[in-house]
């Protein structure tokens, strides 16, 4: 519309020309103000919000917390830790790089991710992580080339690419057996497969060193008793590899259920979900592994676990899944993929059900089960493998009144967060901690009559240090739940893997007992044996409190 | 400034309405943050896509820009909404809520292939409501309407007064 025309129009004519003198100042001040009321239409509305809010806040202010759970401090002038690792394949090299260790050509190619990718800031993450003042003295690996990485990322203390300037190379041991002997060496980390944890546990102790080592704790069960009397005795600090110690909502699951905040827990539902070969265990063979890169015999195993493991085997109906392939026999899908066989592996019980029973068993206090059950069956990876794909492991814990259920599958990743089920309310634990109130609960009854609660939904949210309750808006609860919102702490991204050593490292300083010390070790183990061996035998194992045996009946 | 009015009456009627909406659209922006102790822009400018959103993350990693940015936001949106009811000092709130608007549609343009945390509540292809509000203030810039009625009728008022002695 032009302005031309209104100008012209009778209606527009401006009011200071037509009125007359003694009303003008009265109009003009009616137009000056005309528009202030609209702010009593907002302040009436922002009062009517804020009331309605506060009545929300009675009922958040029942999950709320005096301090956020923290983890371990370090201290400013603690002593140099000087390391021994056992074991660079997958997991020991994501172990050194947790200490701050990487090879070469992997920081090489994380320059190269960042060049090409502004946004890509893992080598700048990795530049700045905390220097836990260590020196790693020693490595042992059985394939050459591993071992040699294992040296170079020993090595790179200035953490640099392909042509950055090496420290003193470590001493690289053929046998793990020389490392544990060296006296430049006070603590080891080992990161080999199941069957050598036991073994290499109790020589460590004898030795002398502190011991951080992989989960599972052992692979047979006679061992067990043996490691754990070892560690007991000896004056060691002993970590286990279970880094969901570390996880903060798990510690506020924690405070929550010791408040009695969900009532009876009845129910605990955990599970793996997988879909991808890699998640089966189907690594890659390395290019130059061979016979004469690759110490077969010391792979083989300790004669004595391998006695234990096949007395049990024969005796107990489950030879037939023993071998295949005979044991002498080198195979580079067996050495580079031993997860697969129960020759060498622990199977889901020993690699994925222990993280999730250790969570719980960190969250509730569970210890060793009455009983478990276990069914399932090698079901989508029919490569030669006689570790079930698909397990579901029912453990009772008849003194709590409780059950724990583990539902495994490696061919979906469906995500199925941890759920701890109580007579009044359900926590589940993903990317963040939800608390979502029963419909049915009695403690809860009042404030869901009052519309305070309402029942189905998610009631209490946190996330890393901070409670999403029901005074926050819709847009953080989004970003909340999608974890964005707290992937950093204070600024900066935790790694629980690197909390978790870092914990063991201060804990050798400081003379003090971690978090998954050997009392939690051996739970998780005989746990885990009894749904491994509840599926080999197919059928129900139990535990013996008084004689602490795990028996058939 | 001529003190003739140049709109219709529901020329300037509408317009006034038009910023009355959108002064109580920012005000109440505003306070929401202001009376919520647990806002903050940082999950927002994390997630900014598009040509500037390195510039916006960038800002995530020095706390005392988020406490800026938090600031501007509370404060920035409550007193331009004010400024917008009341017709008080509009055409420097308009200068304001402009470039408020345009970072908000910098940081999250809806092209194709983007995707936001918070999903959209419309469906749109270049053009938002960051934009569409920014044409309106960009109207009710060139077509001010508080010298008619609001606060600025009376500051002008006088200001053109005292230029005259």
């Amino acid at each position: 519309m032009s302005a031309k025309g209104p100008k012209q129009s009778k209606q527009n004519i401006d009011n200071d020309q037509i009125t007359k003198p003694e009303s003008k100042g009265r109009r003009d001040a009616l137009k000056t103000l005309a528009t202030v009321p609209v702010l009593g239409g907002m302040a009436y509305g922002v009062y009517k919000k804020i009331k309605h809010e506060h009545s929300s806040k009675v009922g958040s202010t029942l999950f709320s917390f005096d301090t956020a759970p923290t983890v371990m401090e370090r201290q400013p002038d603690g002593k140099m830790i000087r390391l021994g690792i056992i074991g660079f394949g997958i997991r020991g090299a994501q172990l050194m790089q947790a200490l701050g260790f990487a090879t070469p050509q992997y920081l090489e190619d994380l320059k190269t991710q960042a060049k090409n990718d502004p946004q890509n800031t893992r080598y700048q993450d990795f530049l700045d992580q905390e220097d836990l003042n260590i020196v790693v003295n020693g490595v042992c690996d059985i394939f050459e080339i591993y071992a040699k990485d294992a040296a170079m990322a020993g090595a790179n203390r200035k953490r640099e690419g392909v042509n950055g300037k090496l420290d003193k190379l470590p001493a690289i041991y053929k046998h793990y057996k020389e490392l544990l002997a060296a006296q430049d060496i006070d603590a080891v980390i080992i990161a080999t497969p199941d069957h050598w944890h036991g073994t290499m546990i109790i020589d460590a102790v004898n030795a002398g060193k502190h011991v951080y080592v992989e989960k599972p704790f052992t692979w047979t069960v006679p061992e067990t008793y043996l490691v754990a009397d070892a560690v007991r005795k000896s004056n060691i600090v002993f970590q286990l590899g279970h880094q969901g110690r570390q996880i903060e909502i798990n510690h506020r699951a924690k405070d929550i259920i010791q408040k009695g905040l969900i009532g009876d827990v009845t129910l605990v539902e955990v599970s793996t979900n997988r879909n991808d070969p890699n998640g089966a265990w189907v690594y890659d063979i390395h290019p130059e592994a061979n016979p004469s890169t690759i110490d077969w015999k010391q792979f083989e195993g300790d004669p004595r676990r391998i006695k234990e493991y096949m007395d049990y085997m024969t005796s107990s109906g489950a030879a037939k899944y023993v071998g295949p392939d005979s044991r002498d026999k080198f195979s580079l899908e067996r050495f580079f993929r031993w997860r697969c066989w129960w020759d060498y592996s622990t199977g889901l019980s020993g690699d994925l059900l222990t993280h999730e029973y250790d969570v719980m068993n960190h969250i509730l206090d569970l210890g060793i089960p009455a009983s478990a059950t276990s069914s399932g069956g090698v079901y989508f990876f029919k490569d030669g493998r006689t570790v079930p794909d698909v397990l579901q492991t029912t453990f009772e814990f008849p003194d709590r009144n409780m059950s724990f259920l583990y539902s495994a599958t490696l061919a979906s990743e469906f995500n199925r967060p941890r759920k701890i089920m109580g007579t009044d309310a359900t926590i589940e634990l993903g990317s963040s901690l939800n608390v979502t109130i029963d419909g049915a609960s009695k403690r809860y009854k009042d404030k869901i009559e009052q519309g305070i609660i309402k029942p189905g939904e998610p009631f209490y949210r946190y996330a890393s240090g901070k409670s999403i309750d029901a005074l926050s808006s819709a847009t953080e609860m989004y970003f909340a739940e999608r974890g964005l919102l707290f992937s950093y702490v204070e600024g900066k991204r935790y790694n629980t893997t690197f909390l978790h050593l870092r914990e063991w490292l201060e804990c050798i300083r400081q003379n003090k007992q971690p978090s998954c010390g050997i009392e939690e070790a051996f739970a998780e183990a005989i746990t885990a044996h009894m749904g491994t061996r509840a599926y080999l035998e197919g059928r129900t194992m139990y535990w013996d409190k008084d004689k602490q045996i795990i028996t058939r009946e | 400034m001529s003190r003739k009015n140049v709109y219709s009456r529901s020329q300037l009627s509408w317009l006034v309405i038009l910023r009355i909406l959108i002064g109580w659209y920012f005000m109440y922006e505003g306070l929401a943050k202001v009376f919520n102790p647990n806002w903050s822009s940082y999950p927002y400018l994390l997630d900014s896509k598009g040509l500037f959103a390195p510039i916006f993350i960038s800002l995530t990693d020095y706390p005392f820009l988020v406490d800026l940015v938090n600031y501007v936001n509370m404060y920035g949106l409550t007193i331009i909404g004010l400024c917008m009811i009341l017709g008080c000092f509009v055409s420097i709130a308009n200068i304001g809520a402009i470039g408020l608007l345009s970072l908000y549609y910098l940081s999250h343009p809806p092209l194709i292939g983007v995707h936001y945390l918070m999903p959209p509540e419309g469906s749109y292809l270049w053009v938002d409501k960051n934009l569409v509000m920014l044409g309106a203030v960009m109207v009710q810039h060139f077509f001010p309407s508080s010298h008619y009625v609001g606060i600025d009728r009376y500051i002008f008022r006088k200001f053109g007064k005292t230029q005259k002695q």
